[in-house]
């Protein structure tokens, strides 16, 4: 690939994305930092008990704003902050909602990955004429040229750093978008990517990571469902319903099935000698089943909305290992294709709570092979 | 504050980038395009506010000569700018820049019980200022301007109270440059017994100021639009106008100002209008508006783009010489104003939110353009100094990089097919 050329880095204002961003400068890239400004942080300040004013250090923050806008001056880049409010709400925070209402449990990281991150940055490089991008993200990629009968693949593997690998929110990522992407951390752990960032004399090289969903405070989610509703004129839509036993017996009822995710075990509202567990959600009857810890373990998930990074379809049976939410240790599992573009997973071992809504990602060693969304 | 790391890059592979003091590493060649953000001084300004750092550094309050050499400086400037208001030196305030002048216009005159009219399309120092004191009482009409971005005298005659204390109306547009019927909208203050306040920022040296003719009470202007220093402006105020100063504290500015006069800064605003009444009469304007119309035709020749503010029904609207606002369709305006600057042409597009992202232009979107029109929108503003190679220069780099973003549009796939 030229060198020539320059690169667009998104800078979040934290410590990978900085770090990033001063390892290409010095490398004598082009580059330029742009901020994606996607969620006004202040946008629902009030609404049912959420604060009037947001936390420090959070996406989209004024103060974040301010790290990234400082690290791009000492590093003498030009920077941006380009406004993508607008998709950010179509494309994450509605569907976020949504999910919610619906029974599901979303992860907005990686559709904001598929939508922000990647789609609209690249897009957004270009018209400014930058040809690639780059990322603060932990993971490696990498063109293998004897792929695909010669015509080569791009190859998405786990990073350096396992503990840090986010490779499970970056399963959409289309070739087109491997091509034109660079993540630089990937060989390097998190204490390297701090030292580097104390060695460039970056100030927030010990800022501390950030942890939850960007755009809800506090963590707080079923309190952003009601406040986002609220402000858009809308009324929660009532899930009220029975919660059931898996035998089919009526426990008790229950407010609203947004408010429960498969595996919960706290807040149920009923009370029983054994634990009970959130086993299924049916979003049609509001029925919520419970049931014991074992009853919680499934053999076989099915993952529609697939895309494949390592191979270009899945035409056989293949043996992967299966990350079915971002703190679970991938299992190993045989993938066939399924009917109407899906893919079925046998587990070689039950897994516990598979989540409708969450993503499965396949591996194969340390490759992505690909993934898609639980059903 | 060190900046360690820029040297780095000076031995840099891009031959189009160079490092300037700041440490950010800019293209060249570059054309500055945004002057109605901000302009550079002239060096007649530097060389006139120079002394006043270091040797003639006295306060213009004080009794001894130092304060005596300041205080001269002060009213040398003060007569200047009587000049160019057309108005009584008695009259002219010096303050901090257009921001206050216009607070100090509705702070200082408004109590709660009274109404206030001013327009949609004012700068955010007005509007910001009108929503504070309707939290407080005060009654406030916001008249939206005609397709033209033109103001009806009318509809202000229209909305007069018998409460109606204050009219404000800007003299000259910060985005689509159209000059407002300031003449009209003081008869109809007059004639309604409200005082009327001019936001002259945009005006000052593009067009001729004459308070009388004008028949305002307050005019507001700052000396960095017209390349001057920044953090210093004046307002004229009628004699009697009784309007409360906002800070308090000394008995500077004949007690309508407190605090100490930044005598540097208005030294080098009597300068910079000194010069501007110069412009104003040796035609550089006239050439002015002739590059601003060569550029405008220029981006014209593109398809699909428009200019914003520019025409009223057949008629053309008077804008002043050096602005342009044009419209391009299936444009992101936010990505056209990044891939420009890294093309080096500066200008701007929107008006910034708190983040520094951009946001729709609340003037065009009043003017009754859709979000997405506004979005498409970009500010051409010119400095006086500006050359045709300027233009020329433009002309280059717009089209390719409009193109370049039409082709990666999502909107422009589908339509364009």
């Amino acid at each position: 690939m030229s060198t020539n050329t320059t690169i667009a880095v998104a800078m979040s204002g934290g410590v990978d994305s900085s770090t990033a961003a001063a390892m290409l400068a010095h490398s004598g890239e082009t580059v330029v930092g742009l901020t994606l400004q996607l969620w006004d942080q202040t946008r629902l300040a009030g609404r049912h008990g959420i604060p009037d004013a947001p936390k420090a250090g959070r996406c989209c923050s004024l103060d974040d704003v301010y790290d990234a806008r400082h690290v791009a001056e000492q590093l003498g880049i030009p920077y941006y902050v380009v406004n993508q409010e607008e998709r950010f709400e179509k494309d994450v925070v509605r569907p976020f909602v949504d999910e919610y209402l619906a029974g599901r449990t979303p992860i907005p990281c990686s559709l904001c990955n598929n939508h922000l991150k990647f789609d609209q940055l690249l897009q957004t490089a270009r018209s400014i004429g930058a040809d690639r991008i780059a990322t603060g993200h932990y993971a490696v990629n990498e063109f293998d040229a004897t792929r695909d009968g010669g015509r080569g693949r791009w190859i998405l593997k786990r990073p350096a750093d396992l503990a840090k690998d986010q490779t499970y929110f970056l399963f959409g990522l289309t070739q087109q978008q491997l091509a034109h992407t660079l993540f630089p951390l990937g060989s390097l752990t998190k204490p390297q990517v701090r030292e580097v960032a104390r060695q460039r004399g970056l100030a927030l090289a010990e800022k501390p990571d950030s942890q939850e969903i960007c755009f809800v405070p506090g963590g707080d989610y079923k309190q952003f469902i009601t406040a986002y509703l609220e402000e858009q004129g809308e009324q929660v839509p009532v899930s009220a319903g029975e919660l059931v036993a898996s035998t089919g017996e009526v426990l008790g009822h229950h407010q609203g099935i947004s408010s429960f995710t498969v595996g919960q075990r706290k807040g149920l509202g009923v009370s029983s000698p054994s634990p009970l567990y959130v086993l299924q959600i049916d979003p049609a009857s509001h029925k919520v089943t419970v049931g014991a810890d074992q009853e919680l373990a499934t053999r076989t998930l099915c993952a529609g909305q697939l895309n494949w990074i390592s191979i270009p379809s899945l035409t056989a049976p293949m043996r992967v290992r299966v990350k079915i939410r971002h703190r679970h240790e991938p299992a190993w599992a045989t993938l066939e294709p399924g009917s109407e573009g899906e893919a079925l997973a046998t587990f070689d071992e039950p897994q516990r709570a598979v989540t409708p809504g969450q993503a499965a990602v396949f591996y194969d060693g340390d490759e992505v092979v690909g993934g898609g969304w639980i059903i | 504050m060190q900046h360690p790391l820029p040297r780095l890059f000076s031995g840099r592979k891009n031959p189009f980038f160079r490092t300037i003091d700041t440490g950010l590493l800019i293209p060249v060649p570059r054309v500055y395009m945004d002057a109605n953000a901000t302009t550079p001084l002239l060096p007649e300004v530097m060389e006139a506010i120079r002394p006043y750092w270091m040797e003639h550094f006295g306060n213009a309050s004080s009794i001894h000569m130092h304060g005596q050499a300041a205080h001269r400086a002060v009213d040398h400037a003060r007569e200047t700018l009587a000049r160019m208001f057309n108005c009584r030196e008695a009259e002219v305030v010096f303050n901090s820049g257009g921001t206050e002048g216009d607070n100090t216009a509705i702070f200082g005159l408004l109590h709660p019980g009274d109404h206030l009219i001013t327009t949609s399309i004012e700068h955010s120092a007005v509007l910001q200022a009108a929503n504070r004191v309707a939290e407080r009482g005060v009654e406030v009409t916001f008249i939206d301007p005609q397709l033209s971005g033109l103001i009806d005298p009318e509809d202000i005659r229209r909305a007069i109270k018998l409460n109606t204390r204050l009219i404000s109306v800007m003299l000259a547009n910060n985005e689509t440059g159209v000059l407002q019927p300031v003449e009209e909208i003081g008869k109809i203050a007059a004639d309604g017994g409200a005082f009327f306040h001019i936001d002259a920022v945009q005006g000052a040296g593009k067009v001729p100021f004459d308070v009388k003719r004008f028949g305002c009470h307050l005019l507001s202007i700052s000396a960095h639009k017209m390349h001057g220093p920044k953090g210093v402006g004046a307002m004229y105020v009628r004699r009697g106008t009784p309007v409360e100063s906002l800070l308090v504290g000394g008995s500077h500015e004949r007690r309508r100002r407190a605090g100490t006069e930044n005598v540097p800064g208005i030294v080098g605003l009597g300068k910079a209008a000194e010069l501007a009444m110069e412009s104003l009469a040796d035609g550089t304007i006239e050439r002015l508006a002739g590059l601003r119309d060569l550029l405008e035709a220029g981006i014209l020749a593109l398809p699909g783009t428009r200019v914003n503010g520019g025409w009223d029904g057949d008629q053309r609207v008077t804008r002043t010489a050096n602005t342009t606002n044009i419209a391009f369709d299936q444009v992101e305006g936010e990505a056209l104003v990044i891939a420009l600057d890294l093309k080096g042409v500066a200008v701007s597009g929107g008006s910034a939110c708190h983040s520094g992202s951009t946001e729709p232009s609340h003037v065009l979107m009043a003017m009754g353009l859709d979000k997405n029109a506004a979005r498409a929108s970009l500010r051409f503003s010119l400095m006086k100094t500006a050359t045709e190679a300027d233009v020329d220069f433009a002309l280059q780099v717009v089209p390719q990089a409009v193109e370049r973003l039409r082709a990666l549009s999502p909107v422009a796939a589908g339509t364009l097919g």
